[in-house]
């Protein structure tokens, strides 16, 4: 079974850091679905979210391999337990006469952002769940969605209640 | 000369406030951290640190000016290898840094700790192209355990303490230090950080007690068991341990080619090498086991062939200190992540502890008597009557008058091979071979580290007649500095081991494999001033070993053996023993 897995990786802020992640990935043949990092309320420190697939032995082997990494802080397999994930993401879609409406419909709909419109296109910015993101990219796409730029997942564990 | 006086350490860590070179700090840190030997090759950018060396620490230091970088870094491995100790390498930015990546790669694979510092270009030069410049560091990032490069004069001491530390612990391995030349040449106080503790790595090194527990009991409930001894008993000394452990529960003890000398050759519990090239009733008895202990080794595809045929009766402990290692290749039921000889005291312990019942060894005694038919089914054996010298014949003529006692070095191939299969190692750190990468070109400059570190020991590179050429140089090397390293070349005119694999695999087309081009090599010895002999029939070998090894200094022994002489048995690539060749 292939599954897909997030995984939370806390890392020194440091030159190399992401070329040695990245390298490990596909030195070792493993895929990076995404990857998206940036420094932690720390500045020492960066967050790194990455999205893979593989088989159990082989996600296994990945956070093994990540640990292995001397500057690697900390691994979490965050599908082992809850966690709240976002994306964003920026569509650029054809959006001229009767599709006009539809797009600003559908923007509504998904608590999308306008960012940038010319006379016939519409720049939307949309954030939230894989779902989402799949579903409005769906409807969007019979309309012609022109260009597409997605940050990568980001993901955090649920906080524990009480703490 | 006139030398300008500089304080010792002690003075200076009594006057921290004394500003001194990198070049200086870096070779006071190296004396911090015991290091007495360094193999090296000088140029522009680390021309600071020769200058403050020579003038300064000619005193503290033996330098061995290699004639090759690559070989520099093997010599370094070889002295590691044969000491325990880390070795460590110096030399130039570009070209002398990339010249180090194969001596690295090497490292990396077999769990060396080999510092490696290389010179690179100012720090306000670095990334414009600028003359002799490489990105070693980026290079060397998947053939390192890791690397630095020192932008600061200031955290020179810190980085060279943590690259010690990574490289000493843990699985040990290569680490490379980049070193601008203005770093060498900036001032700072020093002060070497003995005490340092890195918040990021926190290698495992005690077992988990109920694990240890499963194992034991395990071992004492087995019928048919087996011990596959890898590297890493050498590595954490814990053949001592290995020794006991089956010497109590009576467990026959298999090594792999990293693993020779963990456990005496010649005792009676040992199967001698497991695999590719491993004895007949190695391979017959993991694939025969009902428990396979393995500890310090990681089931590597040379080891096991057809992973879903190997051990596949058996439950299986596996004890490693690398994380990674364990469920890699394969399933294990009793993991436990630990330093070999922690993991193998506390095995000791928990089999004291519950205690070995009167009948344990009436219990294996079947399973010894199968082992006992396995060795006469099969033997290690080659036609003994031949005129032709058989290269076997060369290796057990050299075990037999060196009485075992030799550090072995070997080159990569048939050779190989052959000297894991006729020389029995009773010690650990006397067989020095590139296991993991297969290196040609490993064996002499890795006998040139061994014979620095020994100076009166007898070392030995069993080599190829390709292999062999590919660090020929150091030659040089070993005539500046009086080394009375021995080479024994098993000259078959052939990169053999190929050939052979053509012969049985690719209906004997020698496509680009012969090498019957070559130098004579005992004058090439002689041109480099050390002394040659040959043999060219079975009748001479005994005699060109005896004046080999009575010659002072470096010898070239030539042996002009069978050309098309095979290493068996085999188990073809992928293969179990159900395929294994025999002859
Ligand atoms: C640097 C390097 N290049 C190529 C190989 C592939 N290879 C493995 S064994 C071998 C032949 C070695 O020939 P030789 O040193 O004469 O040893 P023999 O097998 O004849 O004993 C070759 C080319 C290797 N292991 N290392
Ligand atoms: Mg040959």
């Amino acid at each position: 079974m292939e599954d897909s897995h997030v995984i939370s990786v806390l890392v020194e802020n440091k030159p190399g850091v992401l070329a040695r992640v990245s390298g490990m990935f596909s030195g070792r043949g493993f895929n990076i679905h995404s990857l998206a990092v940036a420094p932690t309320l720390d500045p020492e420190y960066s967050r790194m979210t990455i999205v893979t697939q593989g088989k159990e032995q082989i996600i296994e082997q990945i956070i093994k391999q990540l640990r292995k990494l001397v500057n690697v802080v900390k691994v979490q397999d965050l599908t082992r337990g809850d966690y709240v994930d976002r994306e964003m993401v920026l569509i650029r879609v054809r959006a001229t006469g009767p599709k006009r409406s539809e797009v600003l419909n559908l923007t509504d709909i998904f608590r999308a952002k306008v960012v940038d419109v010319t006379h016939d296109t519409v720049t939307i910015e949309v954030s939230g769940t894989q779902s989402k993101i799949d579903a409005i990219l769906e409807l969007l796409a019979p309309v012609g969605i022109l260009d597409l730029l997605r940050t990568g997942m980001v993901a955090i564990q649920r906080a524990r209640k009480g703490s | 000369m006139t030398k300008t006086p500089i304080c010792t350490l002690s003075e200076r860590e009594l006057n921290p406030t004394v500003k001194i070179s990198g070049a200086h700090i870096l070779l006071e840190s190296l004396k911090a951290e015991g290091v007495d030997t360094i193999f090296g090759y000088p140029g522009g950018a680390v021309i600071d640190v020769f200058d403050v060396l020579a003038r300064h620490f000619s005193g503290d230091f033996r330098f061995v000016l290699v004639r090759h970088e690559q070989a520099a870094v093997h010599a370094a491995d070889g002295y590691a290898r044969a000491t325990g100790k880390p070795g460590v390498a110096l030399v130039t930015s570009g070209p002398g840094g990339t010249n180090t990546v194969t001596g690295l790669a090497t490292a990396y694979m077999d769990s060396i700790p080999v510092l490696v510092f290389t010179g690179q270009v100012p720090t306000a030069l670095i990334g414009n192209d600028a003359f002799q410049e490489a990105d070693i560091v980026g290079i060397t990032r998947p053939c390192t355990k890791h690397n630095h490069l020192v932008s600061r004069v200031e955290d020179l001491a810190r980085t060279i303490r943590e690259a010690f530390i990574v490289a000493t612990t843990g699985r040990p391995g290569p680490v490379l230090v980049d070193l601008p030349k203005d770093v060498m040449q900036a001032k700072t106080p020093f002060h070497y950080p003995l005490d340092l503790e890195l918040a990021t790595y926190k290698p495992t090194v005690k077992a988990h007690p109920p694990s240890i527990k499963r194992a034991a009991d395990l071992l004492l409930e087995a019928r048919r068991p087996v011990i596959y001894a890898g590297g890493g008993v050498i590595t954490s000394a814990a053949h001592q341990e290995l020794r006991t452990l089956a010497e109590m529960l009576f467990l026959p003890v298999t090594m792999t080619l990293m693993g020779l000398g963990c456990f005496p050759g010649t005792h009676p519990l040992s199967l001698g090498m497991l695999g590719m090239h491993g004895t007949y009733r190695a391979n017959m008895a993991v694939s025969g086991c009902d428990l396979l202990l393995a500890v310090g080794a990681r089931f590597d595809d040379r080891v096991t062939g057809k992973i879903e045929e190997f051990a596949k009766d058996a439950k299986i402990i596996h004890i490693d200190i690398d994380p990674t290692s364990i469920q890699k290749n394969i399933g294990v039921d009793v993991p436990i992540v630990a330093d070999a000889r922690d993991a193998m005291a506390q095995l000791i312990a928990a089999v004291r502890g519950q205690g070995v019942p009167p009948e344990h060894r009436e219990n294996l005694k079947d399973w010894h008597a199968q082992l006992t038919a396995w060795r006469s089914e099969q033997r290690l054996r080659f036609d003994r009557t031949t005129e032709t010298i058989k290269p076997q014949y060369v290796v057990e003529k050299l075990y037999e008058l060196t009485a075992g006692r030799a550090i072995i070095t070997t080159e990569v191939g048939q050779n190989q091979m052959w000297a894991a299969q006729y020389y029995l190692f009773d010690e650990p750190r006397t067989f020095l071979t590139s296991g993991g990468l297969g290196t040609m070109g490993y064996g002499f400059p890795a006998a040139v580290g061994a014979q620095v570190a020994f100076p009166d020991k007898l070392v030995i590179d069993i080599a190829g007649d390709g292999s062999i050429q590919m660090n020929i140089q150091e030659l040089a090397t070993v005539k500046q500095y009086k080394l009375p390293v021995k080479i024994a070349i098993l000259n078959n005119g052939f990169l053999g081991m190929v050939r052979q694999w053509q012969e049985r695999f690719y209906d004997q087309l020698y496509a680009h494999t012969d090498i019957t081009a070559a130098p004579d090599f005992v004058k090439l010895a002689e041109a480099y001033g050390a002394v040659g002999l040959r043999a060219e029939t079975t009748s001479e070998v005994e005699s060109v070993i005896k004046r080999g090894l009575e010659t002072p200094g470096p010898v070239i022994m030539d042996f002009v053996v069978e050309r098309e002489e095979g290493v068996y048995p085999m188990v073809p690539a992928g293969g179990s023993v159900k395929n294994m060749i025999l002859v």
